[in-house]
């Protein structure tokens, strides 16, 4: 009854070339940064053992461990956490349950917009001038943590304000209808039912400043240090920052060792990283509304 | 709920709660909320003035606003005569910015219309997750790649004596950026209402005349903020740049030229500078160059979402 016209073929023909185009570049994107990582595997592997990670190195880093360098990275992110979490959860809780609707509020939506997208380089320049210099913090963890904690704020700024903004209003409501204030609510109701969308923006937080490098070079990340870090006055190494050294510093390195270095260092991100995307499917199978 | 105070309608007429009456650690604790809300204000002010600060002495001083935009002379150590011209190192900067988005926008965006429109809803998840992972991984590591790789790859293929150089860079700030335009310019096509898109296909448009007709328009803003963040995130890229580049001040003329861009002269010479001199000084008035240069990009970025959303 209806024969299919000419004109009609021809746009579905080009419709499935259309997609078979689309389908393959994107296939085509992936791919190479698979092969690429899958790459860095193959080459590392052989490299990594007990031995590599637990043992220091030696012989003007062309031998040995990268032990100090994991020990220094988890120093980092720890304290890290430890400063641009509560800030950015009470940043996140006054964006989504005070401010009001105006231009103030517009600014600080603008600014934290603008503090994601300063260049990493420049946040090292205002770790240096405010934390080492003007605080006295001298080269240290701590100033480096800081560095890292304000590069980190607008990601766990964002993400938690995400989580607070998914617990429905209908929540709030009924908490204030019962007589709560404001705070009661936020600490029964919105706080409670968001906690696993704000631990899973913090997890990601921790992957993006265990690979950061160019925050914290002049701020607190040492070269090469003979000894572990024993407090946060000190300097400390960095897995990032010794891939760096030995891939550009160093010469004499055997080719291995780079490449397990990178290895390590991006397994400990990727690790980080999924369980932040296993613990999203988690809660988004069990939330309850 | 322990401290929930529930007043009879008596009393509550009698005495009405006020503000101020409040318990004192809910106002502290609510002044500290106040005051965290704040926290994106003062580090952005934050950021400029301590950088101001650092460079003053700089900007007071030797700087030259002609010498300092208009030449590409960047010898701060030189013997005879020291000049601090960034035009060079403006120059590394755009033509790797420029190149990596010329490669990276139109596959970027591509990628996201088919992710959001053409996928399978599986083969979605498994892209997302892969975006996901290609964002995470360090830009260390990409340098990493750029050297271990990228580089042998330019040499083999081009016939070029090093392949530290533009295209390389390009080349991983294009795999950098790419997660960031894909993952936005996806947000800004589901965006579209679906009723645009079913208005049109009741009209008996194919997906091809969708994509281009109804959800590209409409879309627009939306993608072009994409690549605009795609833009500023290759523009501050620090270490990944500063391990491709191959490290040489001088105004390109091809693409398998090496050259410094303004964010690796900062990550390479600021641990020589001796700290308070003019060379360390000058090097936090690049930053507060970088540092305005990656505002306006923000800011154009939002405005062109908030158009959008206006609309």
């Amino acid at each position: 009854m209806f024969a299919a016209n000419q004109r009609l073929i021809d746009k579905t023909k080009k419709e499935e070339r259309f997609k078979a185009a689309l389908s393959t570049l994107t296939v085509g994107i992936f791919l190479p940064a698979l092969i690429i990582v899958g790459w860095l595997f193959v080459k590392g592997a052989p490299a990594l053992s007990w031995d590599f990670l637990l043992q220091d190195p030696i012989r003007g880093m062309t031998a040995g461990g990268i032990f100090p360098t994991i020990i220094g990275t988890m120093w980092l992110v720890t304290i890290c956490v430890l400063i641009s979490a509560p800030l950015g959860i009470l940043a996140a809780i006054y964006l989504s349950e005070y401010a009001p609707d105006n231009l103030s509020t517009r600014i600080i939506r603008l600014c934290i917009l603008n503090l994601a997208g300063v260049p990493s380089i420049v946040h090292a320049l205002f770790g240096l001038g405010a934390f080492v210099l003007f605080l006295r913090m001298g080269t240290s963890i701590l100033a480096a943590s800081c560095t890292l904690a304000v590069m980190n704020l607008p990601v766990i700024i964002t993400s938690t304000l995400e989580s607070l903004q998914a617990v429905p209003r209908s929540f709030r409501e009924a908490s204030w209808n019962v007589g709560a204030s404001k705070l009661q609510t936020i600490r029964h109701i919105v706080l409670p039912n968001s906690i696993p969308g704000i631990l899973t923006g913090m997890v990601f937080a921790v992957s993006r400043a265990a690979g950061e490098t160019a925050a914290i070079l002049f701020t607190g990340v040492a070269f090469y240090l003979p000894f572990l870090p024993v407090n946060v006055f000190e300097q400390c190494m960095s897995l990032s920052m010794h891939l760096f050294t030995i891939s550009t510093q160093v010469v004499g390195v055997p080719e291995a060792y780079p490449y397990a270095t990178a290895l390590v260092l991006i397994m400990m991100v990727l690790i980080v990283n999924s369980i932040s995307v296993a613990m999203r499917w988690y809660f988004r199978s069990r939330r309850k509304w | 709920m322990d401290k929930v105070q529930v007043l009879p309608m008596t009393q509550a007429k009698a005495k009405p709660v006020r503000r101020n009456q409040r318990p004192w650690s809910e106002r502290i604790i609510e002044g500290l909320i106040k005051a965290g809300g704040m926290s994106g204000i003062i580090f952005v002010v934050g950021i400029l003035i301590f950088i101001l600060r650092e460079s003053a002495g700089f900007l007071f001083g030797k700087f030259d606003f002609m010498e300092f935009f208009a030449s590409g002379n960047w010898v701060p150590a030189s013997v005879e005569k020291i000049e601090y011209g960034t035009l060079a190192l403006l120059a590394g900067t755009m033509s790797v910015t420029i190149v990596s988005m010329v490669i990276a926008v139109p596959v970027g965006l591509a990628c996201a219309f088919y992710i959001s429109e053409f996928c399978p809803p599986r083969l979605r998840e498994t892209y997302k997750i892969l975006i996901e992972f290609l964002a995470a991984i360090p830009s260390v590591v990409w340098g990493f790649i750029a050297i271990v790789i990228i580089n042998p790859l330019l040499i083999d293929v081009f016939q070029i004596p090093s392949g530290l150089n533009i295209m390389n860079a390009a080349i991983i700030l294009a795999l950098m950026s790419l997660p960031l335009i894909v993952s936005i310019g996806e947000d800004a096509l589901r965006a579209v209402p679906e009723s645009y898109r079913e208005a049109a296909e009741a009209m008996g448009a194919t997906k091809w005349e969708i994509a281009t007709r109804v959800l590209l328009p409409a879309a627009k803003n939306g993608l072009m903020a994409a690549a605009l963040l795609g833009v500023g995130r290759a523009l501050g890229e620090t270490m990944a740049v500063l391990m491709a580049t191959g490290h040489s001040i001088r105004f390109p003329t091809s693409v398998f030229d090496p050259v410094r861009t303004l964010t690796a002269t900062i990550a390479a010479e600021l641990g020589e500078a001796p700290k308070g001199g003019d060379h360390y000084q000058s090097l936090f008035a690049i930053g507060l160059y970088l540092f305005i240069l990656s505002f306006v990009i923000n800011i154009l970025a939002d405005r062109l979402v908030r158009g959008k959303r206006l609309k």
